[in-house]
C-alpha cells in the first residue's frame, strides 16, 4: 500500500542507512495485539477507592450552595472532596509557558461555566457506590444567560462567560488577537481582477481513543504518590499537578507511556492532580478513569472553528492579498486554545507564495465544553478553509485547480508571511505526483518544476 | 436522480513541533554489562511506535542492531525531561535528543575497545553484527560485549550519553506576528473521487491518493499505518464526525460509538499512499514529523470532490447528507 518514490529528492538523500529505512516490526506489537500489553488501567491495589465526579447540568450558573452531607453518609463512601480541598483551585495549563491567566476552577467554586463541568468529586469503595453517593449531591444552583457561539459570544452586551479574562476573547500581547501583517492587503486587493470572500465553519469532534482518559494513584507510603497515567506528557501533568496542590515534584512519582491513542486528549491535566488529591486525603490507591460518555461529553473536544477568507487574484491566477479572520470557539476555558489559535496564525495563507497577507485569530471564549489541542491543532481546519478557497478560486477564472496550486505553490526562499523564509519545500513534488498517480494531467511547464534551485 | 462521481484535490504543509512555546526533549543512553543499550526517556508512544522508531534510531547512530536497544518510556523518576507527544513533535525533537546521546555513548565505547586494541579510537568502526574492528582490519576486532564488560569491570567506566534538543522559544512579534513556530514542514497532497447520491445526499469515498513527503521514512511500516489510519480519519473528519451534529446547539451529542458516527469497515475507501523524502536539515536521519498533517488533505480533497460530483458547496464540516440534499435542494430552488 505504500510506495517510496525514491526519484524525487534523490541527490539530497543518502540512502545507505542500516536500521532506519527498514520496515521492521514494531517490538510492542505483539503484546498489544495478544493483550499482553500493560495499560494503566491493568493495574488493582487493596482498597482502591473509585472517584465519580458530580458534574454541572447547566451551561452556566452560579452556585449558591453545596450540601455533601447525604453523599458523605452512603454506604461505601470514603471522601467527599470540593474546591476547599485543593490547594490552588484556580489554574491554567500553559502557565508553564506563561501562557495566562489562570482561568479554570479545578472543582468549580463560584459558577460553572458548562455543562459538565467538575463540581464535586465522591470516593467509594466501589464504582456503584461512588454513582449513587455522587447523585446524593444537592447543589443550589442560579442559573445565568449562556452564549454558545462564537459570534453571539462576540456580540457587544453578551454575557461574560470567563471572568478571569474579562472579555469572551483571550487577550494576547498584540490585544484582542493574534495579528499578522505582510506586504500591503489593500494595495493587493486594488490590484486584483477578482476578489473572493468566503466563510468557513466546523464543529467540535471527538479524539475517540480507545483507551479513555484516566490514572491510578498509588501511596508510596513516604509522602510520595505514583500516578499511572496514560497522559501525552509526563512533566507537564506533574508540573501542573505540582502548581495545583502546592506539593513539591520530588513528592510526585509519575508512570505511563503506553498509551491506547490520545490524538491530543490527553494532553490536558484532568484526571491527575484531584486522584491524587484524593489519595492523599485517604492514605488509600484512587482509581478515577473517564468513562466512555465522559471521554465524548466531557473531555476536551476539537475547537469549532469559523474562518473567513478574502482573497484577491489576477485574472492568469496569482494570489496577489489573502486576509484571513480566523475564531477558534474555545469553550470556557482557555486551556490549549489560545496556543491553538496563534499557531493558526502563522499556517496562513498556507504554502503558498502570496505578496500581501493580512491575517487576525482570536480565541474566543462560550459556555461550552472547553476545547483543546487535537491531531493537527490550529491548521486542520485552517486547511479546509484554504483549500476549498484554492478550489473556489480556481474555478472561478476557470482555470484547473491542481494547476492552480503549481502556480501559486511555495519554493525555497519564498518569504511567508510570519517572516521566515520557505526551507525543505515539497509541495511541488508532492502534486507532481499526484497528478501521476491520480492521472489528473497537468500542463507539462508544472511537472518540470521544482521547490528548489533555478525558477 | 443519480448517483454522480467528483473527484477534488487538496494540498498542505504541516509544521513540526511546538517552539512558539519552547520545544526540550531529553534523553539518555547506557549500555548493559553485556553491550545492549537502554534509552531512557519520558516520552509517551500513543500507540503510533515512538519506542520502535527510537530504538532504530539509536541502532543506526551506535552501530548495531535495533533488536539491542530497549526503550524505557515516561517514569518520571528516571527519564529525563521531555515536553510531550504532540505537535508531530515525537520522531523529530526525541529523536534528535537519542542521536546527541547514542553519539556520545558509542564514543566512549570506542575509547575503550580502542584501549583493548590499543589502536586509536578514530581508527575504529562497527560492523552491525556485534563487532568493532580497526578500519580495513577486519581481523583486529573486539566485540561489543566484551568491550562492555571490560569498561564496566576493568576501565571503570560508563557506556553513556546524554541528549537533548531544544529550540529556543519564538515569540510574536505584536505589530507583524513575525514569527518561528516550527523548524521543518512536512507536505501533502491528495486525490480524492466520491460518489454523490443526489436523492439522499450520502457520499461514497472510492479512492484516495495520498501523497505525503516526509523528509524521511524512518520506518516504512509505521509510516504507513500512520498515514492509513490518518487519511481515514481525514475522511472520517470531513463526512462524519460531530460532537455536535447541530453546533452551536447543544442538544444530540453522542455519548458512545453507537451515536459518534465514524465509517466503519464497508465504508473504508481505496487508500493509496505515495512517500516522497526531502531530508530537513534539523530533523533525525532527515525525518520530519508526518503525525497531524496526514489526516488533513483528504478533508479539502472530499469536499471538493463532492462539489465536482454535484455543483454544490457545503463550507461547514462535517458535510453530511442532510447538508449536501439542503445545498441541493437551494440550488435546485435558485435554477
Amino acid at each position: 500500500m505504500i510506495r517510496l518514490a525514491k526519484d524525487y529528492f534523490a541527490d539530497q538523500r543518502q540512502d545507505d542507512l542500516k536500521q532506519l529505512g527498514q520496515g521492521l516490526q514494531r517490538s510492542d506489537v505483539p503484546g498489544h495485539v495478544t493483550g499482553k500489553t500493560a495499560y494503566f488501567a491493568d493495574r488493582s491495589y487493596p482498597g482502591m477507592l473509585h472517584l465519580k465526579m458530580v458534574r454541572s447540568p447547566h451551561h452556566h450558573a452560579r452556585i449558591r450552595s453545596i450540601d455533601t452531607s447525604e453523599a458523605e453518609k452512603h454506604p461505601g463512601v470514603a471522601k467527599v472532596l470540593t474546591h476547599k480541598d485543593v490547594p490552588h483551585n484556580v489554574y491554567t495549563i500553559l502557565i508553564l509557558i506563561q501562557i495566562g491567566p489562570e482561568d479554570e476552577q479545578v472543582l468549580a467554586a463560584d459558577k460553572v461555566r458548562w455543562k459538565g463541568e467538575a463540581v464535586v468529586a465522591v470516593l467509594a469503595d466501589s464504582e456503584r457506590a461512588a454513582n449513587e453517593a455522587a447523585a446524593k449531591v444537592r447543589i443550589d444552583y442560579e442559573v445565568l444567560p449562556a452564549v454558545f457561539d462564537i459570534d453571539e459570544a462576540l456580540a457587544p452586551g453578551a454575557p461574560l462567560v470567563n471572568e478571569y479574562h474579562g472579555n469572551n476573547y483571550y487577550t494576547y500581547d498584540s490585544g484582542s488577537h493574534r495579528k499578522v501583517r505582510f506586504g500591503d492587503v489593500e494595495k493587493g486587493f486594488a490590484e486584483a481582477d477578482h476578489i473572493l470572500e468566503q466563510t468557513y465553519w466546523s464543529s467540535p469532534i471527538e479524539h475517540a481513543p480507545t483507551e479513555t482518559t484516566g490514572c491510578i494513584v498509588v501511596p508510596e507510603g513516604n509522602d510520595r504518590f505514583t500516578c499511572y497515567t496514560n497522559t501525552q506528557a509526563m512533566f507537564f501533568t506533574l508540573d501542573n499537578t505540582s502548581i495545583i496542590l502546592q506539593m513539591p515534584g520530588h513528592k510526585l512519582h509519575f508512570v505511563g507511556g503506553t498509551v491506547g491513542g490520545g490524538f491530543g486528549g490527553k494532553v490536558d491535566v484532568t484526571v491527575e492532580p484531584i486522584a491524587i488529591l484524593a489519595s492523599k486525603m485517604t492514605g488509600k490507591p484512587v482509581s478515577f478513569v473517564y468513562s466512555r460518555e465522559e471521554e465524548m461529553q466531557v473531555s476536551s473536544a476539537r475547537a469549532a472553528e469559523k474562518i473567513v477568507i478574502k482573497d484577491g487574484i489576477s485574472k492568469d491566477g496569482r494570489i496577489l492579498a489573502r486576509k484571513v479572520t480566523g475564531y477558534t470557539d474555545a469553550g470556557a476555558y482557555s486551556r490549549h486554545s489560545p496556543y491553538g489559535a496563534q499557531k493558526g496564525a502563522a499556517h496562513y495563507p498556507g504554502p503558498y507564495t502570496v505578496p500581501n497577507v493580512w491575517i487576525d485569530t482570536y480565541c474566543v471564549y462560550t459556555n461550552r465544553t472547553p476545547s483543546s489541542a487535537m491531531r493537527g491543532f490550529g491548521v486542520t481546519i485552517a486547511d479546509f478553509a484554504l483549500e476549498v478557497q484554492m478550489d473556489k478560486l480556481a474555478r472561478l477564472i476557470g482555470m484547473d485547480p491542481l494547476e492552480f496550486r503549481f502556480l501559486n505553490a511555495y519554493r525555497d526562499g519564498d518569504m511567508k508571511a510570519h517572516r521566515q523564509p520557505t526551507e525543505g519545500a515539497a509541495l511541488i513534488e508532492c502534486m507532481q505526483e499526484a497528478s501521476r498517480a491520480a492521472n489528473w494531467p497537468v500542463a507539462e511547464k508544472y511537472l518540470q518544476m521544482s521547490s528548489y534551485g533555478e525558477k | 436522480m443519480a448517483i454522480r462521481r467528483g473527484r477534488g484535490v487538496a494540498a498542505v504543509n504541516y509544521p513540526t513541533g511546538m517552539n512558539l512555546g519552547g520545544d526540550p526533549s531529553q534523553a539518555l543512553v547506557h549500555s548493559t554489562p553485556t553491550g545492549n543499550f537502554m534509552v531512557t526517556l519520558s516520552s509517551v508512544d500513543l500507540g503510533q511506535g515512538l519506542k520502535q522508531v527510537m530504538a532504530q534510531i539509536c541502532a543506526e547512530t551506535i552501530g548495531v542492531s535495533a533488536e539491542q536497544v530497549t526503550i524505557d518510556t515516561a517514569d518520571t523518576d528516571t527519564g529525563p525531561h521531555c515536553m510531550g507527544t504532540f505537535a508531530s513533535r515525537g520522531t523529530h525533537r526525541i529523536g534528535n535528543a537519542v542521536i546527541q546521546a547514542a553519539t556520545e555513548a558509542r564514543q566512549v565505547m570506542l575509547e575503550v575497545a580502542a584501549e583493548e586494541l590499543e589502536v586509536d579510537a578514530s581508527d575504529l568502526e562497527l560492523d552491525g553484527a556485534g563487532g568493532i574492528h580497526v578500519k580495513g582490519a577486519p581481523q583486529k576486532s573486539i566485540s561489543i560485549f566484551d568491550t562492555a564488560l571490560a569498561a564496566h569491570f576493568r576501565h571503570g567506566r560508563s557506556i553513556s550519553g546524554r541528549g537533548m534538543f531544544l529550540i529556543p522559544r519564538s515569540y510574536p512579534e505584536t505589530e507583524t506576528g513575525a514569527m518561528k513556530p516550527s523548524t521543518c514542514y512536512a507536505h501533502a497532497c491528495t486525490v480524492a473521487e466520491v460518489d454523490v447520491d443526489d436523492e439522499t445526499g450520502e457520499v461514497t469515498v472510492l479512492t484516495v491518493k495520498n501523497v505525503f513527503e516526509i523528509g524521511r521514512a524512518l520506518n516504512p511500516k509505521m509510516v504507513e499505518q500512520q498515514l492509513v489510519g490518518g487519511s481515514w480519519m481525514g475522511i472520517s473528519h470531513a463526512l462524519y464526525e460531530t460532537t455536535e451534529p447541530y453546533y452551536p446547539a447543544r442538544d444530540h451529542g453522542g455519548t458512545d460509538f453507537n451515536q459518534y458516527l465514524m465509517p466503519g469497515p464497508g465504508d473504508l475507501a481505496e487508500t493509496e499512499i505515495i512517500v516522497l523524502e526531502r531530508p530537513s536539515a534539523d530533523g533525525p536521519y532527515g525525518a520530519k514529523g508526518p503525525g497531524e498533517m496526514c489526516a488533513n488533505p483528504q478533508i479539502p480533497a472530499v469536499a471538493n470532490a463532492i462539489f465536482d460530483a454535484v455543483g454544490v458547496r457545503v463550507d461547514t464540516l462535517p458535510i453530511t447528507p442532510e447538508r449536501i440534499l439542503r445545498a441541493l435542494k437551494e440550488q435546485r430552488a435558485a435554477v
